[in-house]
This record gives structure tokens, sequence and C-alpha cells, in this order.
């Protein structure tokens, strides 16, 4: 039975992580299979960004495994694991104040064919063709948002980790992000998702996890999500 | 011969071209600082001392090896910039994570350390260099005479800033660059490599110091302490134009080499601190120089 599954695209097991002294993730597991979109959910301060920055190498203080394709990545260093595939949209968003809108979008180098043109982005954000030469730091806090998203589109990684997306934006461009992360999923991204709004969660995800105190505690498929929404308010505390 | 402001055309240009010349050297030399400062985030003490090795060195290739003034202009960049990736890649690097005081310290005791050695070997008394012969003469401008090679350092500074400066803002590597100065961690999490890109410009820098004692060798005296002159008055240059500030650093250098050369002829007892008393005044009035970002 079991070996019969396919590898998972991402697989986290048993990690640990510390910031000095600080011991945060104790032990967190999950996995993602390729073409899903999972979510991370929890309260503030469960762990999720720490999650995110431990996958893609930033935190270094990590021990566990995390594997991408079958492959150990957890002793690699930040640019080796991006160039290995992975999308990195952090909670700041990193938009860089030196560069222009276009230098900003241009900036991750392409690893890989298969990643969205120019064109392709800018049909998914016509906000952002609007304002190419601008500086990073001048647009609003939605466009930088999905400036934050589509840089990460052109580089060709398939596994793409957005921590808290709608994080502090207007409902419509809550709904535009929300419409993207869709199409995204259509054309076969595989994306982690680290969300507070569960409502949100919900119209895109195959499964979340439910993180509390840097542990995976519990995981629903989004079907049974309504059957289980007592449990999950008691979870998020809303 | 005519007069400005009671001041003999001749004297005034004479010292405006003097100014124009420092101004070049302070230009390219806080340019150099100034990129270093802004990704590393250390303040390079041994510039100056760089800077020294680039004019010896153009001594020594044409001494020992007959190696002349153009051929020097190419590899003693090369050269000294290789020597300076080998400093960061070895001993710079490994402070990376400590408090920024630590390479300053670290470079600080290299500049000693390379000063006195060439200082064992060669003495203080300075060795002569000579002007490259197509560029010796000069231009009688009427007003004034214009040295061929002082025109040359001036234009080949400008060309070199110039240069450096489309490089940081109009390129992809300078765009990484501006970028990893903001937020390495970031940049490196795109699959960048941070360390090596780091590596690299210190190189760069340094490659600007050097290049900047080949054209100091023919004009001073090439000895071990002219890199310790010259890097305290850059230093000051620096700080006015706001540290790591690109733009800032070549106005200012090329601004403070004419103020200069004109309180020379105004009032030139004071010639010597006037860079010093701006200093001052720019750090009283606006602490992050007259360019600076954040800091
Ligand atoms: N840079 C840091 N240094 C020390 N502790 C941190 C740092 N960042 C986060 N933490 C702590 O780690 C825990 C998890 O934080 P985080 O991963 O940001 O949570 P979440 O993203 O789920 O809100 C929190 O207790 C937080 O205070
Ligand atoms: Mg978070």
């Amino acid at each position: 039975m079991a070996d019969t599954a396919p590898v998972p695209l991402l697989r986290v097991d048993g990690l640990d992580a510390w910031y000095g002294d600080s011991h945060v993730l104790h032990g967190l597991s999950f996995e993602v299979r390729d073409g899903e979109v999972v979510t991370l959910l929890g309260r503030n301060g469960a762990g999720k960004t720490t999650t995110l920055r431990a996958i893609i190498g930033i935190l270094r203080q990590r021990q566990g495994s995390i594997s991408l394709a079958g492959r150990e990545i957890i002793r690699h260093s930040s640019n080796a694991i991006a160039r290995l595939g992975i999308g990195y949209c952090p909670e700041e968003r990193g938009i860089f104040a030196s560069l222009s809108v276009r230098e900003n979008l241009l900036l991750p180098p392409v690893i890989r064919s298969g990643g969205l043109s120019l064109e392709q982005i800018f049909a998914l954000f016509p906000n952002l063709q609007e304002r190419v030469h601008s500086q990073g730091t001048k647009l609003s806090g939605g466009e930088q948002q999905m400036l934050a998203i589509a840089r990460i589109l052109r580089t060709g990684a398939r596994l793409l980790l957005l921590d808290e997306p709608t994080e502090g934006l207007a409902p419509v461009i809550i709904e535009q992000i929300g419409r993207t992360i869709h199409e995204l999923k259509r054309q076969g991204f595989t994306i982690v998702l680290v969300e507070q709004n569960f409502r949100f969660a919900a119209q895109l995800a195959d499964r979340h996890y439910i993180v509390e105190q840097g542990k995976v505690v519990d995981m629903f498929e989004n079907a049974t999500l309504e059957r289980n929404i007592d449990k999950l308010h008691a979870y998020l505390g809303v | 011969m005519f007069t400005i402001l009671g001041i003999p055309s001749q004297a005034l240009f004479g010292q405006l071209l003097l100014g124009l010349i420092n101004g070049s050297f302070y230009a390219l030399l806080s340019l150099g600082l100034a990129i270093i400062f802004g990704l590393l985030n250390v303040i390079n003490f041994a510039h100056g001392a760089q800077y020294m090795m680039g004019a010896f060195l153009t001594w020594m290739l044409l001494s020992y090896f007959g190696i002349g003034y153009w051929w020097a202009l190419l590899l003693v960049p090369i050269l000294v910039g290789i020597f300076g990736l080998l400093l960061e890649r070895l001993l710079i690097s490994r402070l990376h994570h400590l408090d920024h005081l630590y390479g300053l310290l670290l470079t600080f005791g290299l500049a000693l350390i390379i000063q006195g050695a060439f200082r064992i070997q060669y003495g203080v008394s300075g060795l002569p260099y000579g002007i490259p012969v197509t560029l010796a003469g000069g231009q009688n401008l009427g007003f004034m005479f214009l040295p061929n090679y002082r025109l040359w350092v001036i234009l080949l500074s400008l060309s070199v800033c110039l240069a450096t400066w489309l490089l940081i803002e109009k390129t992809k590597l300078g765009a990484y660059l501006r970028a990893a100065t903001e937020n390495p961690t970031l940049v490196q999490a795109f699959g960048i490599n941070v360390p090596r890109l780091i590596t690299l410009t210190y190189g760069g820098g340094v490659a600007l110091a050097a290049l900047a004692g080949v054209m100091a060798a023919p004009i001073y005296s090439v000895n071990p302490n002219m890199g310790a002159d010259m890097i305290i008055t850059v230093f000051a240059v620096v700080v006015i134009g706001g540290m790591g500030s690109i733009a800032g650093s070549i106005v200012t250098g090329f601004a403070l080499g004419l103020i200069e050369g004109l309180t020379k002829l105004l009032y030139p007892e004071a010639s010597s601190t006037v860079i010093f008393i701006i200093m001052a005044i720019v750090l009283l009035l606006k602490p992050a120089g007259l360019f600076g970002r954040r800091v």
C-alpha cells in the first residue's frame, strides 16, 4: 500500500528550530503532494512563519528532515534550496526600496524553464504593469503583495511558500489574490499557504494543517472543514 | 592674463585644477569605500594601504619587470583586487556575523601590517615614477598651462566613477548589489550566492583603490605613507557624502577637492582643515550625510 504512494513534493519530518536559545519548533511534520495547495493555520506565534523560514533555509538553527521530491535539503544553504525550485514570499513582503518595480520583478534568477513570462505575470497583475518604473516601496500595500508573489512566478520554481499574503489588505485585493492563487493552482503550482484567515484558505486549499506551539496538531481535508468547524474555532481561538 | 575677484586667473585656475586632481582621488577612493560599506557594513580601514599598494605595484612592475604605465593600469587593479578577494574570503568573512567594529579593527590592523611591511622594505623617502611619455607635456590654454597627465587623471577618474555608478544603478549585477545591501538574507533565499557577491564587491572596491594608486604614482611620490595621509581626508569625504551613498561619494569627492583648492587660494591657513570643518558642520546639521540614506 504505502509503497505505491508517490513521494510527496515536500516532506517536513520532525522539524525542530531555534532563535538563539529560544526553541520554537518542536518536531513539526507535514507533507505536500505535487500540485496541492496546503495551508498552515494557527494562532499568532504558533510557528508558521518559522516553518517557512526553516524550509527555505533562512533560519539556519534547525534539525530534523526536510525533503524536496525525496531529496534531503536541510543541510543546504538558502540559495541552493531556492535553486532546487522553491519560491519564497515572506510575511513582510520584502520589496526592495532601492529597486524599481521592474527590477524587483526581475531580481530572482530564473532557475529552470517553465516559469511565467512577463506577459503572463502582467495578465495576472495588471496594476503592476502600469507601475513598472515606480520605486518598489512606493506601491500600495496590496500592490507590494502582488509584486512579492509575482516575482517568484518567473523563476520556474514549482513550489511556492506564501506567508500570509492577505494580511492587512482590503477585501477587494484579498479577492484578487485569491483568484491569482486559484489560477496558479490550475497551472500546476504546488503551494504552501500560511493563513490566519481560514475562510480565505477554505476557498483555495486541498488540506489544512493546524500548527500549535511549534507542532502540527491536526489536519483536515478541505471537504471536511464544515464538519469540523467547532474544532477549528477552538484551535484558532476565533 | 586677467584677474577674478582680485585673484590672478593663472593662480585661480591652477588651484582649481589642483583641487580637481585631488577631487579625482577623493572620489575614486570614497566610491570604493562606500560600495564596500554598503554591502559588507565594514569600514575598510585598509583602503589607504590598498591604494598605496597600487602605487607601489606600479613602481615595482616598471622597476623589476620593465612593465610600463599602461599595462599597470590594467594589471595592478586586477592583482590588488585578487589580494582583496583573498582578504575577504580568508579573514573578513569570518567576522561577518559580529558587530562591524570588528571589521574596522581587522582592516585597521591589516593597514598597519601592510604599511609596515612596505616601510621596512622601501623606507619612507619616496620613489620616483615618471609620467608616461604619451602624456608628457601639456596644453597652453592661454589663461593657464594644463599638463596632459593631470587632464588624463581627471577624465579617467570621471569615467571610472560614471561607469561604476552605471554598473550599480543600471545593470542586473547592480540590482543584486543594491538588493543585497538592503536585505541580504532575502536575496540569498532567491537563489543568489550572496557570500560570493560580497567577496566580489570587496575585491571590486579594492581594485578601485588600486586604480587610484596607479594614477597617483606619477603625481605623488610613491611611499608607504601615501595612503595613510590620503585616507583620513577620504573618510571625511565619505562622512560628508553619506555612508554608503554611491552618487554622494562621487559628487562630494570632486566638490571637496575643489573647495580645498579654493581655500588654498583665499585663506591658505585653513586649506588643510576646511574639509574637516565642513564635516563637523554636516554632522551637526545632517548626521546621515548630504546624500545619506538611513543608518
Ligand atoms: N527573530 C525572532 N527571534 C526570536 N523569537 C522569534 C523570532 N521570530 C519569531 N519568534 C518567536 O517564535 C515563535 C513563532 O513565531 P512565528 O513563526 O513568527 O509565528 P507565526 O508565524 O505562526 O505567527 C513566537 O513565539 C515568536 O515570538
Ligand atoms: Mg507569521
